[in-house]
């Protein structure tokens, strides 16, 4: 089991406590009406699927129930960091060299 | 009887005699022993049948990795039966009843042995190959042949009566292992003030001392170290002991699951002791300290009883005080097995000879080895074995340049056998960690770590006592190190110590057909050498192919004593060396793990939680029965003498629009939506439109995911300004308070709303028929509920008998209808005055079948039923309910999708059968053509299907392709029997179309 850092709550508390919400920074169009076809079919459906960082939503759902923002390497499975909603994505570089 | 014991021997408690019955004969054994060692201490080898080929088998080891000493276990009361437990770590106690497997009629005379006469038919891939064609044969006879003949042991029958515990445990380090390094380290670590768990799978600890008593740490003898050892570990406040605990799985950033067998030893178990208990637990760091596994070899008849491990045999000689044979021939190319030699000797065996592959060995091993008269061969190869229930005697040959010569015959009653030692790496493999070939050892060693882990001892690949206890005070003391803390390398004295050296090989040289040996590799899946070079011949080239195609190692053992050796003759048989042909990967648990300890307490009613209204007590006194919904139980019908469901809806559908029904609705959800912002977030969620909706009025929502597809509905009341109390569908309530959570939080944080869920704040009881507002009027107080006040779609903020209300006048059964939402404490009062009030109304309790068919009656549809996910308001028929002038809602923009607009969409219809009598099966495939060529096209299904009383007749909804388009179509829909009833393609709504019943005065 997973231990994931809520950076609302500052704790590193057991992956039971969360819930995974899909890719991170996709953003709902501010005018979905000026999208094309495509455009629209690209926000629904079409996600990185990296296999190394990805960046992904969770929600601290039998917590404090906010959503976040996590850094995870699919291949190792392991946490890079967290961070808060609206924030950037950091860069990790050195994280990455550390696992 | 005779007895194998050897008086002076072993750490049994000769003092206390245990009795337990194998195949319902009586033995006794000593309280420290497990089955096999008692089994052996009476001259019993054979323990059970083979899986394959039912060939007898007789124990091999003395641990864990055991693959042929299975047993079936029952112990006191109904349901403790247990098949395939290892007779070598099943500790006897007075009363056990043990048997034998995979016979029939008899362990000693098995039927099923015939398959091992028609071995040249059974090769590898022969499950592939012949069950293959006629097509017809599989359902009628290879697939009843191979059911009946599969698996190991035989199910239990019997619901499991036990407890199984579960529990979290937290500490600095964990140590898997209690063997010469894992005590070592758990005295580093101890010492130095660390919170330490020390664990091991046995009933004692101590692991290889206890076979090796003659070794002698600071001055003391084996034994007597270990004991202090044990006692200073004790004394340590900070150290946590726990035997009989196997740590079954590595995972995610250090966690462990433990499981730890607490009653299976016991004869007398208190009453309510839980039989195993599940440790999930968390260590900053962790020491892997799990030793070797001795490789068996790999020759003609190398499975027969009698023919075991030469390191089981010294533990079954020390640890138990048993010898397995008065006259063993050892077979080794590892100076361990020369150890055991010696030891058999000494205890009083008369050792035939000492066989072994190599050409040369250590010079003091010959001596040792002559100054017990035991006679040497060094450069052999064994070829063959005498016996078939007991090894009588091994073939073997000298070797020259790679050919077996002249046969010669040992005669015996036991072979013991070494191929070399395999770390012990599963727990390591399960964290990923990369394993690195030592071509010079030809073993896997542990290389790449991803978690906080050392490895020590044996599992590194070292030999001796000294070396263990090094390297453990050594792992001890890095991980203190890791920890940041400091501990002192101690440093042991050992005299005494069984060094050696060996060699690991394939299949051993023969002077006979190799492709008639029956040379076993995996002794519990019957994989033999042969069968893994055919499956290289046949083009398997990774060691993934060989395994699956030949199931080697793909038994409840996990290949511990043949992933090596099959990996060994598969690269030898493609010419590469191992780690070219790869390694298959090992996977938690480590040894089988009973369901129970899995489920711990989640178990019958503890499984899930059952969510009760606060007026289901109410139901049960009246004699409702329930249905699950969602984690909901909830009323289904209320069934009056000598009726059945479909006469107790019946008659309560008629008086519900006849005159009066009451019906639990509390568990709808509830969602509270306040805030200054809370219209624009209506509008921005459902596709209704909020803004013009009046303070006191409410209106149906619908809410739709981002694809376009319905994804909730329920009534929305507007109780303020700032306030809406949101109702969902009954199971949909947690998905939907989700959804609004994530758009408020990450797409509209600058919204100010809040959320806040109640539904279980509220009870809710609908009133619906005639006479609803006749009963309900004389108890409302603080609002005027005429029909001119209070219009269809109202709420209104009252006290209904005195309590608190939110007051809906709202319809799902198309009579005229209120839901009444008092707190939930207050629900069942209510009800009970509403109920008392009534009865001059001959009121009716209705439950949620009546429900659904008042519903579908009117055309009311239920997301999730008529719904699945692919359903869009227009193909539902609801495409009212969009605010068409609303510039954007979740959605919107989707149901311009060129596939959402595209004609053949599937549409909600409704379906009337000719024969009025006959109901359609919910879920039945629809087609128009029912004479067409099969595979037929099925163009929908029935989704909603119920006799309706109020019309006489049965009624139905269903999505079809371009259902709108084909009103008055006849469609064919298959009765259980496959015969197509005809139903002709209708509106929805069945009942009522006008809606005037809505409109009583």
């Amino acid at each position: 089991m997973l231990l994931i850092h809520c950076p609302y709550c500052d704790d590193t508390l057991p992956e039971l406590e969360f819930a995974y919400a899909g890719e991170a920074h996709i953003a709902r169009p501010e005018d979905p009406s000026k999208l094309s076809d495509e455009e629209w079919r690209d926000f629904l459906f079409i996600r990185t699927n990296v296999k190394g960082v990805h960046a992904e939503r969770w929600r601290h759902i039998n917590g404090c129930g906010r959503f976040f923002n996590a850094l995870r390497d699919t291949v190792s499975d392991r946490f890079l960091t967290t961070y808060k909603a609206g924030e950037a994505r950091p860069d990790t570089t050195d994280l990455e060299a550390a696992v | 009887m005779t007895t194998y014991r050897v008086n002076g021997r072993g750490r049994v408690n000769t003092g206390k005699p245990v009795t337990f019955t194998f195949d319902s004969q009586t033995y006794q054994g000593f309280e420290g022993d497990t089955v096999a060692s008692a089994l052996l201490a009476n001259g019993v080898h054979l323990m059970g049948r083979s899986f394959k080929y039912h060939r007898p088998r007789g124990v091999v080891t003395a641990s864990s990795e055991e693959p042929n000493a299975l047993i079936g276990t029952t112990r006191a009361g109904e349901g403790r039966f247990e098949p395939n437990t290892r007779a070598t770590m099943q500790e006897i106690y007075p009363g056990l009843t043990a048997e034998s497997q995979n016979k029939w009629p008899s362990l000693k005379f098995d039927l099923g042995a015939i398959n091992d006469r028609l071995y040249m038919l059974f090769s590898a891939g022969f499950y592939y190959k012949t069950f293959m064609w006629p097509r017809s044969f599989w359902d009628s006879v290879y697939e009843p042949i191979i059911r009946k003949a599969a698996g190991l042991g035989k199910a239990p029958t019997h619901v499991d009566p036990d407890i199984y515990a579960s529990r979290y445990l937290h500490c600095d380090v964990l140590i898997i292992g209690s063997g010469p390094s894992g005590i070592a380290a758990a005295l580093a670590a101890g010492r130095a003030g660390s919170k330490v768990v020390l664990v091991d799978e046995n009933s004692e600890m101590g692991g290889t001392l206890l076979s090796e008593p003659s070794v002698s740490i600071d001055g003391q003898p084996a034994w007597e170290w270990l004991e202090g050892a044990m006692a200073e570990l004790d004394r340590l406040p900070n150290v946590t002991r726990m035997t009989r605990t196997t740590a079954i799985g590595y995972y995610h950033q250090n966690m462990i699951g433990l499981v730890q067998k607490l009653t299976d030893h016991i004869a007398d178990v208190p009453d309510g002791a839980p039989r195993e208990r599940m440790w999930r637990l968390r260590a900053k760091e962790v020491v892997l300290a799990q030793g070797a596994i001795e490789r068996p070899m790999v020759f003609d008849g190398n499975d027969v009883p009698g023919v075991m491990m030469a390191g089981a045999a010294q533990t079954f000689l020390n640890r138990f005080g048993v010898l397995v044979g008065r006259e063993p021939v050892v077979l080794t190319s590892h100076d361990s097995a020369w150890y055991t030699a010696f030891d058999m000797a000494d205890a009083g065996a008369k050792v035939v000879a000492i066989v072994d592959t190599r050409n040369e060995v250590a010079q003091a091993l010959k001596d040792e080895a002559q100054k017990r008269g035991i006679k040497t061969h060094l450069g052999y190869t064994a070829t063959g074995t005498k016996g078939r229930l007991r090894v009588k005697a091994l073939r073997v040959n000298p070797v020259s340049n790679g050919k077996a010569g002249d046969a010669t015959h040992l005669s015996c009653d036991a072979v013991l056998v070494c191929g070399g030692w395999t770390p012990s790496l599963h727990l390591f493999s399960h964290t990923k960690g990369s394993l690195d070939w030592d071509p010079e050892a030809k073993v896997y060693l542990p290389g790449h770590k991803t978690e906080d882990v050392h490895i020590a001892g044996a599992g590194r690949g070292l030999w001796g006592i000294a070396a263990a206890l090094e390297d453990g005070a050594k792992a001890g003391a890095e991980a203190i190190g890791s920890l940041g803390g400091k501990a002192d390398v101690v440093a042991f004295e050992v005299t005494a110590d069984r060094t050696g050296t060996g060699i690991t090989q394939k299949e051993l040289p023969t002077d006979r057909s190799a492709g008639k040996a029956k040379a076993f590799v995996d002794f519990q899946n019957d994989v033999t050498a042969k069968d893994i070079r055919l499956a290289v011949r046949e083009g398997m080239r990774s060691i993934e192919h060989v395994k699956r195609y030949t199931t080697n190692g793909m038994a409840t053992d996990q290949g511990k004593l043949s992933n090596m050796n099959g990996l060994t003759i598969a690269s030898d048989a493609l010419g590469k060396e191992a780690p070219q042909v790869g390694l298959t990967t090992f996977r938690p648990p480590y040894t089988p793990t009973t369901f129970g300890a899995f489920a711990g307490y989640h178990k019958g009613a503890h499984f899930e939680v059952t969510r009760k209204t606060p007026i289901d007590s109410w139901a049960e006194e009246h004699g409702a029965e329930f249905e699950p919904v969602a984690l909901w139980r909830r009323a289904w019908y209320f069934p009056q003498a000598g009726e059945d469901m479909h006469k107790a809806v019946a008659r309560e559908c008629k008086s519900t629009r006849e005159s009066l029904g009451i019906f639990d609705a509390s568990t709808l959800g509830k969602i509270e939506v306040s805030g200054p912002d809370a219209t624009e977030f209506m509008n921005r969620m459902y596709t209704n439109p909020w803004t013009k909706l009046g303070v006191g009025r409410a209106r149906y929502g619908l809410l739709l995911g981002e694809d376009g597809f319905i994804r909730d509905d329920g009534v929305i009341g507007r109780m303020r300004d700032d306030l809406f109390h949101v109702t969902t569908t009954t199971g949909g309530a947690p998905r939907v308070l989700n959804m609004m959570e994530d758009y408020l939080q990450t797409e509209w944080p600058d919204l100010k709303v809040w959320l806040t869920s109640t539904t279980e704040e509220w009870a809710t009881i609908a009133l619906n028929g005639p006479n609803a507002r006749k009963l309900l009027e004389q108890f409302v107080e603080g609002a005027d509920i005429s029909a001119e006040a209070f219009p269809h779609m109202s709420v209104v903020e009252c006290t209904v008998a005195g309590f608190p209300s939110r007051l809906f006048r709202i319809s799902f059964t198309g009579e005229l209808g209120f839901e009444i939402n008092v707190p939930a404490r207050h629900g069942k009062a209510l009800w009970e005055k509403l109920w008392e009030a009534g009865q001059q109304y001959d009121i009716c309790p209705y439950g949620t079948e009546t429900m659904h068919v008042l519903r579908a009656e009117k055309g009311f549809i239920i997301v999730g039923q008529d719904t699945d996910g692919t359903v869009t308001p227009q193909d539902a028929g609801i495409g009212w309910a969009i605010g068409k002038k609303k510039p954007d809602f979740v959605g919107k923009r989707s149901l311009d999708r060129p596939d959402i607009v595209a004609p053949g969409r599937k549409q909600l219809i409704g379906l009337l059968t000719e024969d009025p009598k006959t109901v359609l099966i919910e879920g039945a495939q629809i087609v128009d053509d029912p004479k067409q060529p099969k595979p037929m096209k099925m163009i929908g299904h029935v989704t909603s299907s119920y006799w309706s009383e109020s019309l006489g007749r049965s009624i139905a909804m269903a999505v079809v392709e371009g259902g709108f388009d084909r009103m008055e179509q006849t469609l064919y829909v298959p009765d259980a029997n496959g015969t197509p009833i005809p139903a002709k393609v209708t509106g929805t709504v069945f009942y009522d179309p006008a809606g005037d019943r809505l409109k009583v005065e």
